[in-house]
């Protein structure tokens, strides 16, 4: 079902293009305008060495708002869940193999960003690996469950589409995934605290340039929460029709 | 032989709407049984109880011994369900959907098979989205009879097909039967109901009106059949008195119908082909009209069933 999935997620140019080629062109636009000069404001990295984890935040925007909203509400509007009602899969099995592919989807998304920023920018990476990967997995996790409650609570796709947008674009301009936080005014800085992507920009940062999790606990706590709460209501909200 | 489906005093309301009330009856193994009723009548409500999708406020249902509610993964197992409403993901292949279908059950039939029985084999990397409606029909079917189930549900399943498609998939519901595997449709088609069903359950306003084969629901309504044909020239004194039983004549220029009581020992139409060959009287366009479910309907109810 899994494999299955993950066909489907490619055969759909949308999709495909806003998580894997989309944010490679934002990163070769914003690399063209500012090079990458260290900055001594941002502990020596380039400009795109700061975009990389924005950009990697970003990806799990749109992935966890907008392709499993989209993704799940389809479905059940559809009546493709109805049908796989019939069957003996379990709804668990059925939310499993969508964070599966969108996870894998998301996680290559982040490979190609990784992949352009050091062969075209020769960005020097400071942070641990596997610590930058193990933030990436909180991080996407936590946004899928987001995905899933509004699939699960919107009454129609094309609602559910709607509310992702809504939510996302503001949400994009505002947590420091497309362009740094340290350039908006201070109102808007407030505002993007309570703005959950904010945590993951934060967060992805942070340990892209070598700082340690413990110097992230809000924000690690933050996306803790939203993974549990997430997991807990989109249990709750699942529906089949 | 064994009974597959129990139904006893199912009960569902929406709302102020009483959907399905004081049903009741019993499905036979290896049988082809039909709901039959207009659209709105209770049958896709009963049938979705049957399934285990909806829950009954009232009665009880056992469908291959098992109760749908409480053990619905036992019956998703042994049942294959074909829904009124419902999808693939448009990019989906035809085989891809069989295969990923074929993997949710421990013990699937080969799907390579089913494809070619369907008619689908030229249809295998076509996806679901560019399938004709009779395409999609078939493909559910053969989704459906994955588990290799020993009971079939088929919801309104011709609806929207052209009449070549629908004989097709009569043909595949026959072929179902033929292999000892019970089979429990809806429909609103009363000649689908007539030609395929073995029993029928007639449903209006959610309640079952009438329930038998066929043939003795249409025998039951005592209605006339009636022979028509078209004369060269003249009837011949003496049709009447040839004929036994009472019939009634009723003569428009060279078309000739004869009405005749349903349920005679001869058959009107053998009394009347041979009249006209003993007096050597020459005719042509003959046919009779028998009575269908149609009429069984219409004199339950007082209504035409309307598509």
């Amino acid at each position: 079902m899994t494999w299955m999935e993950a066909k489907l997620f490619l055969r759909e140019p949308v999709g495909a293009f806003f998580t894997l080629v989309f944010p490679l062109i934002m990163l070769f636009i914003f690399g063209t305008i500012y090079g990458n000069v260290p900055v001594p404001e941002s502990g020596g990295q380039g400009a795109i060495g700061n975009l990389i984890p924005a950009f990697a935040a970003m990806i799990i925007g749109i992935t966890g708002l907008m392709a499993i909203t989209i993704t799940m509400a389809t479905y059940r509007e559809n009546g493709v869940l109805r049908r796989l009602r019939t069957t003996p899969v379990s709804p668990l099995v059925v939310m499993a193999a969508q964070v599966i592919v969108v996870f894998t989807m998301t996680g290559l998304g982040m490979l190609l960003l990784v992949t352009a920023g050091k062969l075209v920018y020769h960005v020097h990476f400071e942070g641990n690996a596997f610590s930058v990967l193990g933030g990436f997995i909180l991080s996407s996790l936590s946004f899928f469950g987001i995905g899933f409650i509004l699939a699960g609570t919107l009454p129609t796709a094309r609602t559910a589409q709607v509310v992702a947008m809504v939510l996302l674009y503001p949400m994009l301009i505002l947590s420091g995934a497309a362009w740094p936080r340290e350039l908006m005014p201070a109102t808007v800085q407030k505002i993007s605290a309570f703005i959950p992507l904010t945590y993951v920009v934060n967060l992805l940062r942070g340990l892209w340039i070598g700082e340690t999790w413990s110097s992230h606990l809000l924000d690690v706590g933050v996306l803790t929460g939203m993974l549990i709460l997430g997991i807990l209501i989109s249990a709750k909200t699942f529906r089949w029709e | 032989m064994d009974t597959i489906v129990q139904v006893e005093g199912l009960r569902k309301v929406y709302g102020a709407t009483v959907a399905v009330d004081e049903v009741s009856f019993e499905v036979k193994e290896a049988e082809i049984f039909g709901m039959v009723g207009p659209n709105g009548a209770g049958k896709t409500t009963t049938i979705e109880c049957l399934e285990g999708l909806r829950k009954p406020d009232q009665g009880s249902i056992r469908v291959l011994g098992v109760d749908p509610q409480r053990e619905g993964q036992t019956l998703c197992l042994r049942a294959g369900m074909q829904l009124q409403q419902s999808n693939l993901p448009d990019r989906m292949k035809v085989w891809e959907a069989l295969d990923l279908y074929a993997s949710f059950y421990p013990k699937a039939s080969d799907w390579n098979e089913l494809l070619s029985q369907l008619g689908l084999e030229e249809k295998r990397n076509a996806p679901f989205s560019k399938l004709s409606g009779g395409q999609k029909q078939r493909l559910f079917i053969a989704l459906a009879l994955l588990p290799d189930p020993q009971l079939v549900f088929l919801d309104e399943l011709t609806t929207g097909l052209d009449p070549q498609a629908r004989h097709a998939i009569w043909d595949l519901v026959r072929d179902v039967r033929a292999k000892g595997k019970t089979v429990l449709l809806t429909t609103h088609f009363m000649e689908e109901a007539e030609r395929l069903c073995d029993r029928v359950a007639i449903l209006d306003h959610g309640r079952i009106v009438a329930l038998d084969t066929p043939a003795a629901l249409i025998r039951g309504l005592g209605a006339e059949e009636r022979v028509v044909f078209n004369l060269n020239g003249t009837l011949p004194a003496g049709l009447e008195k040839a004929l036994s039983g009472a019939v009634r004549l009723e003569v428009q220029g060279e078309r000739v119908v004869v009405h005749g009581k349903d349920g005679r020992k001869v058959s009107l139409v053998s009394e009347v082909v041979s009249f006209l060959t003993r007096e050597g009287i020459p005719f042509h366009d003959l046919r009779t009209e028998q009575p269908n479910l149609e009429d069984v309907f219409l004199s339950l109810t007082g209504r035409k069933m309307r598509e």
